[in-house]
């Protein structure tokens, strides 16, 4: 076996945090590689602390290593300091795992969870040695995919992959391994096997996309995309993403990964469900995960109870799009708390609830659950009046919210934090003001209870992503984000209680040049890696200026990508995938939401055929067909809302 | 790494009478190696690789009071992040009336480490004793230094020793903070083992101290610090120097994987 790790040893002394780099984590592998496996080294393109955690990386990494077929170890971006080490002692990018050479490996699979880390994936495909262009690539050299939430539209990065998984990668990573083994051991034997080979295999598995083997069209005169068609036999009109039908069926991670050294979400981590029908219009991740997938209750409490005793973490979150809709949520934490008592050593369990939905009934939960440490509750009402709130679909009523404050205030919860999102679409300067009057109003419910009660307002600038109502929507330009959020600070300034936090607008806009470019983006994404431009999440590396000047090198501008309005009828770069949603029921949510109309949670009202169940022949899989109490949204009490009633028959649906 | 509810049971029985098997124990002294890949943990990792090992076995390990509680822990010396040590030390506050086989505890607690950290030795602590950050007056390293032969590294070491006073600018809390390090330098002597050339120092812990990589620095420009370990921790009582936990080998069995590395 060849390993990297004398080299590195040498090195790692001169790096910031080289706990990052040794792997050796609890619950870590380190596989023989045998003749005949296919080798997948997972990558995160950002740092160990932030990519470690990485729930999907972490699940496929143990289901390719339970196979026979395949192998996996893992990888991160190496820090700047170490990268520039790595190039100049001539040493590749290695797996923290058993530190092989990145070269040891048959695939190098990326999570892509960011648009910005776009240029850290280039700098790692280059640092393991092999061409960073699919098109240059030889039949030794590595295959680089993708999977994970940005490749609903992969376009902008299309010319450096070889192939992209869709949806839940659970079964595909397996069906993948057993297509490409005949091919190695092909090649490996000395046949004269192509790249193309490999590649048209892969355009055979369901869920996998293949880009080289489609084109892109635009206009020759005004540049806008006419369609992306294929050009191979093989390829598909259009591939459909993966779903899995049963989240009881992978009880993943078994072994969750338990760092040596400080990362982000440092706990035991159980995904309750998968999937979201709440609707907000804004959110990729309800629309593309699509239906509801729980976890069964039992399983749920034995992953608690195994992962807690296997890790010896004292602290465990449960996982979903929005938690508090689990059926029977409050049972099942309930007994959580109880079994852990006593049990652990150490004292009590935390059990965190990440995505709280607003409203009184789940501070309910939240009390039962964080007895000791009450420190802060965060809420997400994301539009600052009922109107803009009826527009993004995320229907709660200002009493939902107060309710949900007046309730964490008075059992002893001190700083509130509130997510809001500004630059939606029909946003109007009464909407962003909105925000800071509801943060004013929490503070002066706090005072009820508190002394001086704390509120941070965290502000997002709205970047449309694919395959949601908004995929049309032009998205604010950086200037206009800056004005909404200096009106949010002279609105607030005075209250003292109101901790104003805005998400820098010149990200946003780049977020938004490749959250729906087109292949045309994959030389200015070259362009700015080759300039230095990696590490662009981390607000001290990243450099607006880069991007601008690769993009007028490139003949694109910021108003064509990101802030001019779609129509109807214009080819979108995504439109050859499906997440299974029909783009006519899109297009219908899109007006509804302009018109400032609600529409209900499918859990618990009658399906309104957005393709995801219908179209895979699947269905939610809830235990509990009943509402949870409380809150407005989708849970049938009455709300000043008129709810869009579906056409019986959407016109171009497939029945 | 499974759980052994045998090892500590609390009890509102009287402390048995002293000898083999689980006794009341408030206080549990912890000696261990760190040494491999694990080095390049912070002591700060390895504080919660601690609290996460000690609720895998179920140790009922004692919480401080108030807002936010914390398992009770108390660590000696930091060791810097790459240095690796065959004498660290932790102090363990256990919840009240818990019994405990400390004898046993080494062999359970080392499977719920990670790789490169051992535990060698555990014994009760008597109340009163002082912390171990006051009670340890000097460390004895051994300090792998490339860019001198073995001759050399002797050289210098002699003329270190022979030196009236050693004055260095050091960083302490962000400030550079010029003093004489000589008093800190209690022994010095290059030796060759398997061929290596390598330094063993008595290095002061109190006041500040020296540290072995500022050790390496007044050596001369041409000395380079490759690998760093602390093999005793001192105490002094009435003039006589002790470890904290004396423990019949220090080395763990060799771990290949470990050594490997």
């Amino acid at each position: 076996m060849s390993t990297v790790w004398p080299a590195l040893e040498a090195i790692l002394p001169r790096v910031a945090k080289p706990a990052r780099y040794i792997g050796g984590e609890d619950g870590a592998q380190e596989p023989e590689h045998l003749p005949g496996q296919v080798a997948w080294l997972l990558a995160y393109p950002d740092t160990y602390e932030i990519g470690l955690p990485n729930q999907g990386l972490q699940i496929l990494y143990e289901i390719l290593n339970e196979r026979a077929d395949s192998v996996a170890e893992r990888t991160y971006a190496p820090w700047v300091d170490l990268e520039e080490l790595l190039r100049s002692e001539g040493i590749p990018l290695f797996s923290v795992d058993t530190h092989r050479p990145a070269s040891d490996f048959d695939i190098l699979a990326f999570n892509l969870s960011a648009e910005l880390t776009y240029t850290n994936l280039l700098a790692m495909v280059d640092l393991a040695g092999c061409p960073v262009r699919s098109a240059d690539r030889t039949p030794h050299d590595l295959l680089i995919g993708v999977g994970g939430h940005c490749t609903y539209n992969p376009e902008p990065i299309a010319p450096f992959l070889d192939f992209v998984v869709l949806g839940d990668g659970e079964e595909a990573v397996g069906e993948i391994s057993a297509a490409l083994a005949p091919w190695k051991a092909a090649r490996d034997a000395g046949e004269p096997v192509t790249r193309e080979d490999a590649l048209v295999i892969l355009a055979g598995i369901e869920g996998v996309y293949v880009p080289s083997l489609y084109e892109a069209v635009h206009d020759p005169d005004t540049g806008l995309l006419l369609e992306t068609r294929p050009i191979h036999p093989a390829a598909p009109a259009s591939v459909e993403k993966r779903t899995i039908a049963d989240l009881g069926d992978w009880p993943y991670p078994r072994n969750q990964l338990v760092p040596l050294t400080e990362v982000v979400h440092d706990r035991l981590n159980v995904e309750v469900f998968r999937g979201c029908t709440r609707g907000c219009r804004f959110c990729q991740a309800g629309m593309i995960t699509r239906p509801v997938r729980e976890r069964p209750a039992d399983q749920v409490r034995t992953m608690v109870a195994d992962g807690l005793r296997r890790t010896g973490y004292d602290e465990v979150a449960l996982t979903s799009l929005s938690t508090a809709d689990f059926s029977g949520i409050e049972g099942v934490v309930g007994e959580i708390v109880r079994n852990t008592e006593g049990e652990m050593g150490c004292g009590d369990v935390s059990v965190s609830l990440p995505s709280l939905r607003v409203d009184a009934f789940t501070v309910g939960i939240a009390a039962e659950i964080q007895r000791a440490r009450r420190t802060g509750l965060t809420f997400a009402p994301e539009g600052g009046t009922w109107r803009m709130r009826q527009v993004i679909n995320k229907l709660i009523s200002e009493d939902d919210l107060y309710g949900a404050v007046e309730s964490a205030y008075s059992q002893g919860w001190r700083r509130m934090k509130l997510y809001f999102l500004i630059g939606l679409p029909t946003e109007t300067d009464e909407d962003t003001l909105g925000i800071a009057e509801l943060a004013r109003n929490v503070v002066a419910i706090g005072k009820k209870f508190h002394k001086s009660p704390s509120v941070t307002v965290s502000v997002g600038g709205f970047v449309p992503k694919p395959f949601t109502p908004f995929q049309w929507f032009g998205q604010n330009t950086r200037e206009e984000l800056h004005r909404k959020v200096t009106l949010l600070r002279d609105a607030t300034r005075k209250d003292h209680g109101v901790q104003l936090k805005w998400h820098d607008p010149r990200a946003t806009t780049v977020e938004g040049i490749m959250s729906r470019g087109d292949r045309r983006l994959a030389d200015v994404i070259e362009d700015v890696w080759r300039h230095g431009g990696t590490f662009q999440e981390w607000s001290e590396k990243f450099d607006l200026d880069l991007w601008l000047a690769a993009l007028e090198r490139h003949g694109l501008s910021v108003e064509e990508l990101v802030y001019r309005h779609r129509t109807e009828d214009e080819a979108l770069p995504w439109d050859h995938l499906s997440a299974g949603l029909h783009k006519d029921f899109l297009w219908q949510d899109w007006r509804d939401a302009l018109d400032e109309v609600g529409l209900e949670d499918c859990r618990w009202t009658p399906c309104y055929d957005c393709g995801a169940c219908t179209g895979y022949g699947i269905e939610h899989v809830v235990a509990n067909a009943t509402p949870p109490a409380g809150g407005s949204q989708g849970t049938g009490r009455a709300v000043p809302v008129t709810l869009g009633v579906r056409p019986a028959d959407p016109v171009g649906a497939p029945s | 790494m499974t759980a052994t509810p045998a090892v500590a049971t609390t009890t509102d029985e009287p402390a048995a009478p002293k000898g083999p098997g689980p006794v009341q124990v408030v206080t549990v002294r912890i000696r261990f190696a760190k040494q491999g890949k694990v080095r390049f943990t912070s002591h700060r990792d390895v504080a919660r690789m601690w609290e996460r090992a000690l609720r895998r076995v179920q140790l009922p390990v004692a919480r401080s009071q108030g807002f936010s509680p914390r398992p009770r822990l108390h660590f000696g010396l930091a060791l810097s992040t790459g240095h690796e040590s065959l004498a660290e030390y932790l102090d363990v506050d256990l919840v009240e009336g818990t019994a405990v086989d400390v004898a046993a505890l080494p062999d359970i607690l080392t499977p719920a480490l990670p790789r490169g950290l051992t535990a060698t030795a555990a014994a009760e602590v008597p109340p009163g004793t002082p912390s171990l950050q006051h009670a340890v007056t000097s460390c004895r390293w051994e300090i792998e230094v490339g860019g001198l032969d073995l001759a050399a590294l002797a050289a210098r070491s002699e003329a270190l020793l022979a030196a009236p006073e050693l004055v260095m600018t050091r960083q302490r809390k962000g400030k550079d903070v010029t003093d004489d390090v000589r008093p800190h330098l209690h022994d010095l002597v290059a030796v060759a083992r398997d061929g290596v050339p390598l330094l063993v120092a008595e290095l002061g812990a109190q006041n500040r101290g020296l540290r072995p990589s500022e050790l390496v620095a007044l050596l001369g420009p041409e000395a380079r610090e490759v690998r760093v370990c602390r093999t005793h921790q001192f105490t002094e009582h009435d003039g006589t120097r002790s470890e904290p936990l004396a423990v019949d080998d220090p080395v763990p069995a060799p771990h290949a994987e470990v050594r490997a590395s």
